[in-house]
């Protein structure tokens, strides 16, 4: 395998109408596309999904704000959530492994490219259904329109009775068709992994973010069913008039929570795994040593996937479940911070003995090494059950979430995007206005959840749009609302150094990181078919091998 | 993050100095007000009943560990990001380490040694706060969760029913064990000083109890979010002494004394729509808001939205939804002299 040096322009793409060349990206197959287009997207909501938070930040600056009256707050907090959850989290999380896995594992494609094309358009009209709702659905007593009924929709408050108009069926349909789209990018992805891996790439030789999406896909096609069944039962009861969550006629509303967290929690690794998989990439590259302990991190990849399975009732902690039930909940939970801690220290062992290059993708993830860490210790606090009697539905709840999400999540997505960003458009974003955007978000970041915490002790309850002003709580709540201003600043800058770096950014070659993984052995941009040849490997670290012909990893192969 | 954290330390110490400030300005109007120095803490750690007190010690406990485990891992963190930088003398690439058994064997046990303590010790903790059944000599208290507001019912010493709303009174140092209830959603019974929250779900009984050591106000509010009002969906719950509460109880049995001043309101409260949703004994039997019969025993209004005075329940009348946008009651557009007259005559509902 060699690195290939050029590939055949298509003059014929330069000079079409625009009208054409739109007509090309909504008929294309190609992953690379698609994977652009479901980041793009994914952007998109995530403004959207932001400008919703600071309005919400806005509204409990003060005790008794007045930006928002509360049927529009609550609409606030529950489009927020989804958001973020179903049209940021998952479309580029899902989108970049789309662009990335078929360049990583040396093939052409996704494996059913069509269906590629189809999950992302269910993707793009279910979050259009959803957002439509602002326009054409009726809330609660009529005044609201979009959902309100929280992210994760608690029967009986969804039922007609209490959620009359139909703002709760553009939640149940909007979730339920891009949940569709989830499912079949899942079975595309598993798929890809396991038969289209280029000759030599055995599964212990797969990038580890690979392996990462590996679980993550056959999350996504155990959890996100029951969600869509869930949804399809509430749908029932609110369209046919039947029980299942209807507790005025003897249904279940804690049947509705043990359905929905058996989504829910295996969600949040579905969230947290393909972030935990670019920093895989990002940090043994950055640290220019291969990753510590590469078995060990399948094997805990691998566990997560499956205690997540385990954990769901923790979240129901409150509901009165009985103490046998309540103690295995909390043994699983905790059982899960055993994989997820080796992953953090394997990721530290990378970095000990390396030369550490801080360019923006690795200032992300040594940033994002500390907030998990915090974000995993205030895990396992919630995972301790009496202490979660005081803490669940709490504002500390909420700075949890966000030091893992946010901290996890969305640290891993951008340091991810200013890692590939040249590999996708052939143009390095700026490394200057990267770091201003790092620090921005990093301080604004921990302004804004920190004192979350603080407040959820000092007894406040999450999704209320005001609090009472004799307990302590302004202050809390403002360093909350100022660190949005910041986050702001430094996302104002990211879109920016994006719209500079499209146009004039340093011109990035096929591999500027000095990488090791076969998506740097293509061009930047890559041609639609990928690879001019089908690469074989020898190693995880093939692109290492062709740099250091003395000392291939094959020699490695086996030991640690 | 270590900056913070100390803030954070401080924080939790400070908030409490605050509140115990504002705490006299904001003191209650309503004619119990026993002035209570920590009515506008919920401080979680500031605990004053057993299963609280049971919390606070394990959430130290965890709290220790979890700070332990935070100075360690971002000690060598922030070590390594400084001693590993990449400096100008290095050339070539680093040395390979492709891992270490014994090191991943360590940092694989030691973690599961953590987690069987922390897992026997919160298991030990749920079995202390986590009761079958009434402790013994219990008072026992029926709670009902509404859109937003919480209805009670507790035993007087004579064996009959008290049903009040919003402000629970109970008696000091007896065990008090909650029944909860729902009548339409899911809500949260939280009150962080005396005990940690149980949600209160219809078709689904669940149980909480607490045990006040000293008297006081202890607030709280609704924790699961019950839709457009559950920000005043708040709770407040009135630790007197034994015979105070036998008092209290007394006066929320006697019948009402007819008076003077309120029998127009009287008149117009049975004409116009209140009936239907307002009890008050011997007068109506309406169910779906609470029981009026001693309202002006009550120290707020609109489950706390307001405290409860002449002026407040006069603009609450004129219309609920200026105190309380999106309650269940609506405004009757009553005419001045209608809204004075219903005003006296709840002011005579002692």
């Amino acid at each position: 395998m060699t690195l290939a040096e050029h590939h055949p322009t298509i003059p014929a793409e330069v000079s079409r109408t625009l009208g054409a060349r739109l007509h090309g990206w909504a008929v294309t197959v190609d992953h690379k596309r698609l994977g652009i287009m479901y980041v793009c997207f994914g952007l998109i909501f995530f403004v959207i999904a932001g400008i919703e938070g600071a309005m919400m930040r806005a509204q409990l600056a003060q005790a008794a704000g007045k930006v928002v009256d509360p049927a529009t707050f609550n609409q606030l907090f529950t489009m927020h959530g989804t958001t973020m959850v179903f049209l940021v989290g998952m479309p580029m999380l899902l989108g970049m492994a789309n662009y990335l896995i078929p360049l990583m594992i040396g093939a052409r494609d996704m494996a059913f490219p069509r269906l590629n094309a189809f999950g992302l358009w269910l993707f793009v009209f279910g979050a259009i259904l959803l957002y439509y709702s602002y326009i054409g659905a009726q809330g609660l007593y009529g005044t609201s329109a979009a959902p309100d009924v929280g992210w994760f929709a608690y029967a009986p408050l969804t039922n007609r009775t209490f959620s009359p108009g139909n703002s709760t069926d553009y939640w149940i349909l909007g979730i339920m068709v891009s949940g569709f789209g989830s499912i079949t990018t899942a079975i595309n992805l598993l798929a890809t992994i396991l038969v289209m891996r280029c000759p030599g790439m055995t599964l212990m030789r797969l990038p580890l973010m690979a392996w990462m999406m590996l679980v993550v896909s056959v999350l996504v096609i155990i959890a996100i069913p029951v969600l869509t069944g869930a949804q399809i039962m509430l749908l029932l009861d609110r369209s046919l008039g039947m029980h299942f969550f209807d507790t005025q006629n003897g249904g279940s509303s804690v049947l509705w929570q043990h359905l929905f967290w058996f989504f829910g929690h295996p969600e949040v690794y579905i969230l947290v795994l393909p972030a935990f998989g670019f920093f895989s990439e990002v940090i043994p590259v950055f640290s220019r040593k291969v990753i510590f302990g590469y078995p060990l991190m399948v094997a805990a990849t691998v566990a997560i996937g499956f205690i997540s399975l385990g954990v769901w009732a923790h979240h129901m902690f409150a509901i009165g479940m009985s103490p046998a039930l309540n103690a295995f909940f909390a043994a699983s939970t905790l059982l899960i911070s055993i994989p997820t801690g080796i992953k953090i220290f394997n990721w530290m062992g990378t970095m000990i003995g390396g030369q550490i290059i801080f360019a923006t993708p690795m200032l992300f993830a040594s940033a994002f090494l500390g907030i998990f860490t915090f974000g995993g210790l205030t895990g396992i606090m919630l995972a301790v059950v009496p202490f979660t009697w005081q803490l669940s539905d709490s504002y500390f709840v909420v700075g949890h979430f966000h030091y893992v999400l946010f901290g996890g999540t969305i640290f891993g997505i951008f340091s991810g995007l200013f890692y590939w960003f040249p590999k996708a458009t052939g143009r390095m974003l700026s490394e200057r206005l990267g770091k201003w955007f790092f620090w921005l978000l990093f301080i604004g970041f921990n302004l804004t959840f920190f004192p979350m915490h603080v407040s959820g002790i000092l007894g406040m309850p999450r999704r209320v749009y005001m609090y009472q002003p004799d307990r302590g709580l302004e202050l809390w709540n403002m360093l909350s609302s100022i660190g949005v201003i910041i986050q702001a600043m430094g996302i104002s800058l990211f879109v920016l150094n994006v719209l500079i770096s499209l146009r004039k950014g340093k011109v990035a070659g096929n591999d500027p990181w000095n990488a090791w993984t076969l998506e740097w052995a293509t061009t930047s941009p890559p041609p639609e078919w990928n690879f001019d040849q089908v690469p074989t490997v020898g190693s995880a670290r093939p692109l290492w091998d062709i740099k250091n012909p003395t000392d291939p990893d094959s020699n490695h192969e086996g030991i640690s | 993050m270590f900056v913070l954290s100390v803030c954070c330390l401080v924080g939790i110490q400070g908030g409490h100095a605050a509140t115990e400030g504002s705490a006299i300005v904001c003191a209650p109007v309503g004619q119990h007000s026993a002035v209570n120095v920590n009515a506008g803490d919920l401080n979680i750690f500031h605990s004053a009943s057993p299963p609280a007190h049971e919390i606070r010690e394990l959430a130290w406990l965890v709290f220790g560990i979890s700070a332990g485990i935070f100075i360690v891992v971002e000690g060598v963190l922030i070590w390594s990001i400084i001693r590993f930088r990449k400096r100008k003398v290095d050339a070539g690439e680093p040395l390979q380490v492709f891992g270490s058994n014994p090191v991943e064997l360590a940092w694989t046990i030691i973690p599961c040694i953590i987690v069987l303590v922390l897992t026997l010790a919160t298991v030990r903790t749920i079995r202390e706060v986590e009761l079958e059944s009434a402790p013994a000599g219990a008072l026992e208290v029926d709670v009902i969760g509404h859109q937003w507001w919480w209805e009670y019912r507790l035993p007087a010493p004579s064996g009959a029913i008290v049903v009040t709303a919003n402000e629970l009174i109970v008696p000091v140092g007896r065990p008090i064990w909650l029944s909860l209830r729902s009548a339409d959603v899911i809500h949260s019974w939280w009150v962080p000083r005396l005990a940690g929250k149980t949600d209160v779900i219809p078709n689904h009984l669940n149980h909480t109890w607490f045990q006040a050591e000293a008297e006081g106000t202890y607030l709280g509010q609704c924790a699961e979010y019950c839709g457009n009002q559950h920000a005043n969906m708040l709770l407040r719950v009135r630790v007197v002494s034994v015979e105070a509460f036998e008092m209290w109880c007394a006066a929320q049995l006697a019948p009402q004394v007819a008076d003077a001043s309120g029998v127009d309101g009287r008149a117009l409260f049975l004409e116009l729509a209140c009936m239907n949703c307002h009890a008050i004994d011997g007068v109506s039997k309406g169910a779906f808001g609470p029981n009026l019969t001693h309202l002006m025993s009550r120290e707020t209004i609109g489950a706390g939205a307001a405290p409860l005075n002449p002026q407040t329940l006069r603009a609450w009348i004129d219309d609920p939804q200026s105190i309380k946008e999106g309650c269940n009651m609506p405004s009757l557009k009553l005419e001045a002299s209608q809204l004075d007259a219903v005003v006296a005559y709840l002011l005579t509902l002692k």
